[in-house]
Parts: structure tokens; C-alpha cells; sequence
């Protein structure tokens, strides 16, 4: 074993365990266990707004699986990479401060709390639950294989051993401390993802004798590199911009994103984190997949993709600075695990427990129950993770495109169109996740439909459906309550 | 009654607005994105010109254009975001429960 390397590591993940004993201390004297164990009270100013939300969203898939596409397809891939650029700002504008005020104002905790004070029907909230709980199982398992190949590349244990440890780390930290926790160390976490990247960046630059040195290898090798249609040419114009809807817009339907647009404590947090999530969105996105391109003549012949920013690391650094950068994918993928564990235990606790099964629950005992269905389904990840998918970039994204297509059109369309009703949601969801799948077999025998990736034509049909089911079953124009429901009663 | 309810569609507008907005940057995003790096990359490489040691598309596309997006959209915040209170009137809520004691 590197020790030079491990030790920083470990000093990493003490560190994050300390925060998240402190922070269920806090978590203890707060009055509301619900509402802190997953929303924090809302009260994150805008740093910790911003930098939760760019470590919930940048996961293996950006710091892995992403740079390790762009070592192997080019340039290409990079200009696919920055679609995500638009998620600093489009995900907080576009939810905006009428989601805040509205979730203050149904009392939501949750994505699904929203949806179900705004359509009222059982239908939505199962159907929710439901499509939670699936597509979320798969973008966890991508991130726990993610986790288990990184300590493997850096500690030579085998990938079962990693996966253990990984699956304990992540358990013992989410059980404890909750969504406060979680949102405390994405802030560090996103720091040393920063940080981490313009280092590497600059090293590798280095190594690689300089940007023209870089590119006339990168030309050497195969000239297609560096153009915008990939390595063999067949990245096509159509089928890049389909990303926009994939990782760029559609960002603002994931269940945990959104969730954390309604935990801020104010618009000044809200325009802050504007500000610094695009920084440092465009920042380690851009960097990390420079980097990939870039190490592609300072390390030729990498296999897998999902190890070419562990291996570049430990070749362009020195040992312990390699151990620091290292702990950036960690920290990504730890803070994506721990929202989206937090997430389907709030889907099955909150959404299906109290909703359906026990609605008169005490705090304790839906305090267990949390933590109960938080480890079970840590487990059941692991399990899942024994024997990985080849690129996980792939299941990730498949993760992602099946819930933009479920939940995109019932929340905006809920916030902003006051004839938007049960009808068409339902309808809407159906169609979004049922196309969904039906498409991404169908791409996966025959090639891309239309040249586009799989989410974009559920997205289009979901709307479709959503605007003329809610306007056949047209129901009264919807108005938001004036002020908090329980207050009003 | 109709005061309040004035005010919360005056905080509503303000949020619909700035929606809209958010769909200007990215609509604006996407076109220098695409403009750049289809209008500069689709020649032959060994045609390409180098800014700053990138290939043209490379640099105007995505480095330049990333650091065009943070500059718009600090401009953005700054100048068009209007700063409202995300609560509902604390003093309402407290005199509703003045007169429910």
C-alpha cells in the first residue's frame, strides 16, 4: 500500500466524520427532526447553497467517468461536458423564488411535497416515489462502483474490499448526521474539488511540455482529437446539443437538485450562489475534462476510462499531493451518495410511511425508521455494486434522463401554469417514463432515434401530453395559497 | 385582504421574470457554445488557427465562452435581480395569532 498517498486520504475522511458529528449535534437541539434531517431548516446562505448544489451534482460521472470519455473521444466530449455550465445559473432562475416562497408555504420538505399540495392526488405522489426510487437506485450504484475503483486505484486493495469500506464510510456518515451534514461538508468538499482541479490541470500541462507541445501530440496521435466530432468523427452536431436537455436544462427536474432550491435563507443567498455554483461549475468542469484530453499523450494506453484521473495523478503529482487531489473525486462522490441515500430514504420514509402507512408516527419512531431504511438501502446498493457495468458514466446518465422525464413537466408547469393539473401530470410522468425506457432499448438495438440522445424526445412528448391532458380534464385555474396552509386553518 | 394579495402577485412577477431571464442566459449560452465551436471547428484540422495555444473553435467555444458566461451572469445578479422576502408577512402571522389567543 501507498502510504504517501493513503494518509491524506484518511486525514480527509476523519475530517468529514468530525463535521458530521458536530453536525448532529446541532441536529439533536433542533426542534424539527423532519425538516433538519432533510432540509436543514432552510437556512444555507449562499456559499453552502452553491457548493452543495455542485457536489450533489458533480459526481463520479464528472470527475471519472467524463474526463476518462474525453481522454478517448477528444475535444469532442469536452464541448459536450460544458452543456453543464448551465445548471450554475438555469437551476436557481428557473425554480427561482417562487419555488422557495411556495414550498415555505406548503411546508415542503421535499420535491414530492411540492407535488403533492400542488396536484393533491395519491397518484402523483406513488408515481413519484416510485420512479425515485428506481432511477435513483441506478445513479447510486454507478456512484458506489465509482467509489470502490477509486480506493482501489489508490490503495491496491481488491474491489470488493474497497466497496466495504466505501459502503461503511458513506453509512456511518448519512445515518448520523443527515441532510446538515451532508450539505456542511459538500462546502469542503466542493473546495477541495477546485482546488484540486486547477492543480492537476496545471501539472498536467507541465508534464505534457506545454499546450502547443500537447496538441501536436494530441494531432500526432489521431487529428480527430481535437476537432468537435470525436475521435472517429461520428459525434454529430445534433447529437452534442442534445446534452443541453440531458445535463444542461433538464438538470432542474432531479429530485436533488431541486430539493436544495427550496433550502435557502434568503434571495441574497440565492444570487450569491448564482454567482459562485456557474464559477465554479465552468471551473472544475472545464479543468477536469482538460484534463482528460490532456493526458492523453502524458499517459498513453490507460484501459479503463474511470481510472485515467487516478493514474495521471499519481504519475504528473508527488505522492501526497497526489493523495489530496484524489480526495476531490472522493468528495464528489461521497457528497452525491450521501443526497441521494438521503433521498429515497426520504421517498420511502416521508412519502410513503407517514403519507400512506403511518400517518401519526412520533418523532422516534420515524426517526428509526429513517435511519433504518437509510442503512438497508446502502446495502442493497452494495449488493448492486458487486459486479459492476463496464462505464458508469453510462448508468448515471441513464439515471438522470429517466427522471427528467418523469418530473420535469409536473414542476414547472405546476409553478407556472395555473391550469396545470392532476390530469396532466400523470399523464405526463407516464408518457415521460414509459417513452423513456421504451427509447433507450430502442437506441440501444437500432442506434440513436433521430440522432439525439434518449431523454430528448420523452422530454418533448411529456409536454405534449402534460398540456392537452390538462386542458381535455380542464379543472379551475389553480391558485397558490396567500400564506402558510397550516397557518390558514 | 386585497393589499396582501397585490403584494403576493408583485413577488410573484418579480420571480416569473426572473425565470424568464434564466432561459435568456441559457438560450444565449447555447449560441455562443454552438456558434463557436461548429463555426470554427468544422474545417479540416490542419486548417485550424491557434488563439493563446488552442485551435480557435477550442478556445473562443469553451474557455472564452465560459468566462463570458461568469462575467454575464455576475452582470446579471447584480443589475436585474431584484433582492424580496422569500417569508410571508411575519407581522400578518403574528397578529393572526394574537387574535386566535
Amino acid at each position: 500500500m501507498n502510504w504517501a498517498v493513503v494518509t491524506p486520504l484518511l486525514i480527509f475522511l476523519v475530517v468529514i466524520f468530525i463535521i458530521g458529528m458536530w453536525s448532529s449535534r446541532r441536529l439533536s437541539e433542533a426542534d424539527g427532526f423532519l425538516s433538519d434531517y432533510f432540509l436543514g431548516s432552510r437556512e444555507f446562505g449562499g456559499l453552502l447553497l452553491a457548493m452543495t448544489m455542485v457536489a450533489t451534482y458533480g459526481s463520479a460521472s464528472s470527475f471519472l467517468g467524463g474526463p476518462g470519455a474525453a481522454y478517448t473521444i477528444g475535444f469532442g466530449w469536452v464541448l459536450l461536458a460544458m452543456t453543464q455550465l448551465a445548471t450554475g445559473y438555469f437551476v436557481l432562475l428557473i425554480l427561482g423564488k417562487k419555488f422557495a416562497i411556495v414550498a415555505r408555504r406548503y411546508n415542503a420538505v421535499t420535491l414530492i411535497d411540492f407535488l403533492k399540495e400542488r396536484y393533491k392526488s395519491k397518484t402523483v405522489v406513488l408515481l413519484s416515489a416510485f420512479s425515485i426510487i428506481v432511477f435513483m437506485f441506478a445513479a447510486m450504484a454507478a456512484q458506489w462502483v465509482g467509489g470502490a475503483y477509486l480506493i482501489q486505484s489508490l490503495t491496491g486493495i481488491s474491489y470488493i474490499g474497497s466497496l466495504f469500506i466505501f459502503t461503511i464510510s458513506v453509512l456511518v456518515y448519512v445515518t448520523v448526521g443527515g441532510f446538515r451534514a451532508v450539505v456542511v461538508t459538500d462546502a469542503v468538499q466542493g473546495v477541495i474539488m477546485v482546488v484540486g482541479t486547477l492543480v492537476l490541470l496545471a501539472a498536467v500541462i507541465i508534464a505534457g511540455g506545454g499546450l502547443s507541445n500537447i496538441f501536436a501530440d494530441l494531432v500526432a496521435i489521431n487529428p480527430n482529437l481535437i476537432t468537435p466530432f470525436g475521435h472517429d468523427g461520428s459525434l454529430t452536431a445534433a447529437y452534442v446539443s442534445s446534452y443541453w436537455i440531458l445535463v444542461g436544462v433538464g438538470v432542474v427536474a432531479l429530485p436533488q437538485i431541486a430539493v436544495r432550491a427550496m433550502s435557502y435563507r434568503n434571495s441574497t443567498a440565492m444570487h450569491r450562489a448564482i454567482i459562485i455554483g456557474t464559477i465554479v461549475t465552468g471551473t472544475i468542469m472545464l479543468g477536469m475534462h482538460l484534463i482528460g484530453v490532456f493526458s492523453r499523450p502524458v499517459l498513453p494506453g490507460v484501459e479503463v476510462a474511470d481510472q485515467v484521473i487516478p493514474l495521471v495523478a499519481l504519475e504528473v503529482l508527488p505522492p501526497w499531493l497526489a493523495g489530496v487531489i484524489l480526495s476531490a473525486p472522493l468528495a464528489a462522490i461521497m457528497s452525491t451518495v450521501d443526497s441521494l441515500l438521503l433521498l429515497v430514504s426520504s421517498s420511502v420514509v416521508k412519502d410513503v410511511y407517514i403519507n400512506y402507512m403511518k400517518p401519526k408516527a412520533t418523532d422516534q419512531q420515524i426517526k428509526n425508521v429513517s435511519m433504518g431504511v437509510t442503512g438497508v438501502i446502502g446495502i442493497v446498493a452494495f449488493i448492486l455494486a458487486i459486479s459492476p457495468p463496464e462505464l458508469l458514466i453510462y448508468l448515471n446518465l441513464f439515471a438522470f434522463g429517466g427522471l427528467e422525464s418523469a418530473f420535469m413537466w409536473p414542476l414547472i408547469m405546476g409553478l407556472y401554469w395555473k391550469y396545470a393539473n392532476k390530469t396532466g401530470a400523470i399523464a405526463s410522468m407516464i408518457t415521460g417514463i414509459g417513452s423513456y425506457i421504451a427509447i433507450h432499448y430502442y437506441n440501444q438495438a437500432y442506434g440513436d432515434l433521430f440522432g439525439v440522445h434518449t431523454v430528448t424526445v420523452p422530454v418533448f412528448l411529456s409536454l405534449i401530453v402534460f398540456v392537452v391532458f390538462s386542458l381535455i380534464f380542464k379543472e379551475e385555474a389553480y391558485e397558490f395559497p396567500t400564506k402558510n396552509i397550516n397557518k390558514g386553518a | 385582504m386585497e393589499g396582501k394579495k397585490k403584494k403576493q402577485e408583485w413577488r410573484f412577477s418579480v420571480a416569473n421574470r426572473e425565470a424568464l431571464i434564466g432561459c435568456g442566459l441559457a438560450i444565449f449560452n447555447f449560441i455562443w457554445w454552438y456558434g463557436f465551436a461548429y463555426g470554427l471547428g468544422s474545417k479540416p484540422p490542419e486548417e485550424y488557427t491557434y488563439v493563446m495555444g488552442f485551435p480557435a473553435w477550442i478556445f473562443y467555444s469553451l474557455i472564452f465562452g465560459t468566462l463570458v458566461m461568469f462575467v454575464v451572469v455576475i452582470l446579471v445578479v447584480k443589475f436585474f435581480l431584484k433582492d424580496i422576502s422569500l417569508e410571508d408577512d411575519d407581522e400578518d402571522t403574528k397578529e393572526d395569532e394574537v387574535m386566535k389567543g
